[in-house]
């Protein structure tokens, strides 16, 4: 099947098969950014933004899609140009294996997106669709709360 | 001792590879792309035990876009172990790719190869296969018995010459002690005998086992692996795939963590043969249930403890017998078993008579491996507990009676020389201890004082605290070994290519800042290589808590060594005695005359001037020694007495891992490590149907935390420093998963008066022996 999204600010035509997974199309695209941790909607490796919103990916088929807006995780920031969030986790210690930062990383735009200013445990709640098991999160919930900071600073 | 200013050890540097992981620009083994790859797909037995009479692949491989299937059939038929440890392998050899018999449901069948996974899957399901089905084994307790069904046949056997004896299902056997039990029975007031119980555990990275592999440009196989050990992968591939070393070529990529699952080599070898009789790329990734049910697991052990106690607290004898649980194959079945003992008996070395017994078996159940605590976890679950109930008994003060009993600085213990890991163990004494400050840190964090004993209740829900401590090791002595290689560029940059292999630990970035502070250069001059068989020398990889002290050290004597080049050709340049300089901010100065060169004027003139040569060493470390770490971990429970549910309120760590290279790395590392533990004592578990098929292999039922269901954690790094280390460091890896299991099961003792042998603390299992108290009441 063929299909166009918007993806990172792109119009983007997939090729796919019918009953492939949001997460497939986007790997076999080169987003291999979204990671596949699970493939049951647990671990939130494959968050993605779909119009805004954080979904798993992998519960998603590619064939419920037209024109829809996604945005990975190097759609938020890059290398080059990182977000603020993706500085926050790089300067707080909260990347370990890096596995889960890209979903973790769209979590935590998504909530801050909505509140800008959480308390510890409205991240927490936030993040509770992301599994990691290195860090323990206490220096990804801190990274949270510190881009939050920086963000507002901004403003 | 810690009044050395340094630039980079003891900083909390960002991780090197950090940016690029959270925008998603470094890749990990499937994020690299392989035009016309085949795909793989495994087929497991349903069954416990049995032998396959058949194998019917002719409806699959009836099917387009099917290209191969391979099975005990078709495939090298050479006895190995999956264990990726140095050779010869600790780990008895039982194990082929395909085997004609299956000991476990999920052990290999067959693999489907094919143009896509789509296809994969569907023929995979075509395969029928027809058994014998034998009578199963799943209770360790009767594996001994004469009369129990036998796993393996008299052709498996242990390369090192171990205990082993298949014919008794046992895997691995351990036998050690020294004094006279008698005589410490004899001296005893009272003897405390119990029996605890660690369970079964995934180590759930987050990324699941990945291997690609394909043929590069010349002919040679290169293999990206998830893996914590590339070098024994390469070892490993080549002898059970029957392809020269010489033309294997393996590469770590990033690694989406390991914690012990990846010490293992279970699908590099069979990529390997797609690629070689297919000549063409090949890629495995399991599933999340694969990785739950035909990967590797903590092994269960029951550990039965008795001691003899004197009325003052003093232990007159130790006993401890371990039954570990190896499930199908014996992976790490001797070390796990060995270290159950040796990474925990050392931390009371006052006692003199001592007698350990440890015996692995075989069963019909998943494969025990390596994971992080490796043996020491379930061992302090046991001691720890132990101890709590010892000082119970004698109305004793735990923080105190710990601290009056575990090993010091300057001390040894008679353990470290009678049981090393399989083997006879190496003497050695304790040059770093810094227990007693991470116990009184541990008890002021959580309260101890104002709380211990004390069960405090609001309605039904009564709170409780619990201590426990441990230690563990750095590497493993006279048999890990690290190297490092190091060149300059003109620009006064290094290339530091290191065989250790950073699994998402943060070993490249510690490793460079070892490096970093012997050159006098900023952390950004270095630019790391890590784990690539061709390019990096060798390291023995990721386990043993070896990487920051083994590999370390390997680092430092690199770098000192490129110091003294870097000095002779600015002495050269300078017409000044090499003895004069000294470096300081990429800079070697002679600070009488006033003479100096800056590393790039340096380098170049290596490079273009006189006498050119390029700046580079090499060099490799073994270690005769493995200085422990020390942790201490309190926390606070609260126990709802009506429904048994156990609420964990606070965890506290503190660990001494020697000078931390990184700090804010080393608490990373105690953190994960805490919660990994907390998570095993709460809701880890692997539930079983009557066939012995897990039930419960996804996330859904197998739960591990997410940030909204913990408590607050605190971490502790406190100062110290250790002799042997670079720069002073021992190791942080795997320590802080070995207490909170003891620690909360302390804690709940403390709450509500009941002792849980086994883990994980379910209100289930909390409510029935409130309710087996009462009746007994």
């Amino acid at each position: 099947m063929k299909r166009t999204l918007n993806i990172n600010r792109k119009d983007i035509e997939l090729r796919f098969d019918p009953a492939e997974s949001l997460l497939h199309t986007l790997r076999n695209h080169g987003y291999t950014e979204v990671k596949s941790g699970c493939e049951e909607g647990e671990c939130g490796a494959c968050l993605v933004l779909l119009n805004g919103k954080a979904v798993n990916s992998c519960l998603i088929f590619t064939s419920s899609l037209n024109g829809d807006r996604i945005l990975t995780a190097a759609g938020i920031g890059t290398l080059h140009e990182p977000h603020v969030i993706q500085q926050a986790f790089v300067d707080c210690g909260a990347v370990q294996c890096g596995f889960c930062t890209p979903g973790m990383v769209i979590a935590s735009y998504a909530l801050l997106q909505e509140n800008p200013e959480p308390t510890e445990a409205e991240v927490r709640r936030a993040l509770s669709g992301n599994l990691c098991r290195c860090t323990g999160y206490v220096k990804i919930v801190e990274a949270v709360l510190c881009a939050a900071e920086r963000l507002k600073s901004e403003r | 001792m810690m009044n050395k200013k340094y630039s980079s050890i003891g900083k909390d540097e960002k991780k090197i590879d950090a940016l690029a992981l959270a925008t998603g620009s470094r890749r990990f083994v499937d994020d690299f792309e392989l035009k016309h790859c085949l795909h793989c797909k495994l087929i497991y037995s349903p069954h416990a035990f049995a032998e396959i009479l058949e194998i019917d692949d002719s409806a699959a491989r009836a099917m387009g876009g099917v290209v191969d299937v391979l099975s005990y059939k078709n495939t090298p038929q050479i006895l190995h172990t999956s264990a990726g440890q140095g050779f010869p392998e600790p780990s008895p050899y039982d194990q082929y790719l395909f085997d004609k018999t299956v000991r476990f449901v999920g052990d290999r069948v067959a693999m489907l190869v094919a143009e896509s996974p789509v296809i994969a899957e569907a023929a995979a399901k075509k395969i029928k296969v027809r058994y014998r089905l034998r009578e199963p084994l799943f209770d360790p307790e009767k594996a001994m018995d004469a009369d129990a069904p036998k796993l393996h046949g008299a052709e498996c056997y242990t390369p090192i010459g171990a205990s082993y004896d298949p014919q008794r299902n046992l895997a691995a056997e351990v036998d050690l002690g020294f004094g006279d039990l008698k005589q410490g029975e004899s001296d005893a007031d009272l003897i405390i005998d119990k029996t605890y119980r660690a369970h079964y555990g995934s180590h759930c990275a987050i990324e699941p086992h990945s291997v690609k592999t394909y043929f590069d440009e010349e002919g040679r196989l290169v293999i990206l692996a998830s893996t914590q050990v590339p070098f024994h992968v390469r070892r490993i591939v080549s002898r059970v795939c029957e392809f020269p070393i010489a033309k294997i070529r393996v590469i770590k990529p990033r690694i989406g963590g390991g914690f012990g699952g990846k010490q293992e080599v279970l699908l590099e070898p069979l990529a390997a043969l797609v690629t070689l009789r297919h000549k063409r790329p090949a890629r495995i990734v399991l599933s999340r249930e694969e990785v739950f049910q035909n990967s590797r697991t903590r092994h269960p052990v029951r550990v039965r403890l008795r001691t003899g106690v004197k009325k003052d607290g003093r232990i007159t004898f130790l006993e401890m017998d371990s039954l570990l649980n190896s499930g199908a194959y014996g992976s790490h079945a001797l070390t796990v078993l060995s270290n159950c003992g040796s990474k925990v008996l050392p931390l009371l070395n006052k006692i003199d008579h001592l007698h350990f017994l440890g015996r692995s078996v075989y069963t019909n159940l998943p494969v025990g491996g390596a994971y992080r605590g490796y043996g020491a976890t379930q061992g302090y679950f046991a001691l720890n507990q132990h101890l709590d109930i010892l000082c119970r008994e004698l109305d004793l003060d735990l923080p105190e009676y710990l601290k009056k009993n575990h090993i010091r600085e300057g001390e040894t213990s008679r353990v470290f020389e009678a049981l090393g890991e399989g083997k006879t163990g190496v003497r050695q004494y304790v040059n770093s201890c810094k227990l007693d400050e991470c116990i009184d840190i541990c008890t002021r964090e959580i309260g101890w004082y104002e709380k211990h004993g004390k069960r405090i209740r609001q309605d039904d829900k009564v709170r409780g605290v619990g201590l426990a401590v441990a230690m563990q090791g750095s590497g493993i002595p006279l048999v890990d070994m690290g190297a490092a290689s190091i060149k300059m560029n003109e620009d006064g940059s290094f290339n530091l290519d290191i065989g250790a292999t950073d699994i998402g630990t943060g070993s490249d970035t510690i490793l460079a800042q070892i490096a970093a502070e012997v050159l006098n250069v900023d952390l950004a001059a270095m630019i790391v290589l890590s784990s690539d068989t061709d390019r990096t020398p060798f390291d023995v990889g990721a386990y043993a808590s070896s990487t920051t002290y083994v590999s370390g050290r390997a680092v430092r004597k690199c770098a000192e060594k490129i110091r003294d080049q870097i000095i002779a050709v600015a002495a050269e340049m300078l017409d000044v005695p090499a003895g004069k300089l000294q470096l300081a901010h990429a800079t070697a100065e002679d600070p009488e005359s006033g003479k100096r060169a800056d590393y790039p004027e340096i380098c170049r003139y290596a490079m273009y001037t006189a006498n050119q040569f390029q700046i580079h060493a090499v060099a490799s470390e073994f270690v005769e020694e493995s200085p422990p770490p020390f942790l201490a971990q309190t926390v606070e429970v609260e126990v709802d007495t009506r429904t048994g549910a156990v609420k964990l309120l606070k965890l506290v760590s503190a660990v001494d891992c020697g000078q931390a290279i990184n700090p804010r790395l080393a608490e990373g590392q105690i953190e994960g490590a805490a919660v990994n533990g907390i998570s095993y004592a709460m809701t880890e578990e692997y539930l079983f149907s009557p066939n012995g098929s897990m039930i419960n292999k996804n996330f859904k039922n197998y739960k591990i935390p997410t940030a909204a269901d913990l408590p607050e954690i605190k971490t502790f790094v406190v100062p110290s420093h250790e002799p042997s280390g670079p720069f002073g460091a021992k190791s942080a890896g795997e320590i802080g998963i070995n207490c909170p299991m003891p620690a909360i099961a302390n804690a709940i003792f403390d709450a509500v008066g009941i002792r849980l042998f086994e883990a994980p603390f379910t209100p289930e299992k909390v409510y029935k022996a409130m309710f087996a108290q009462k009746d007994s009441q």
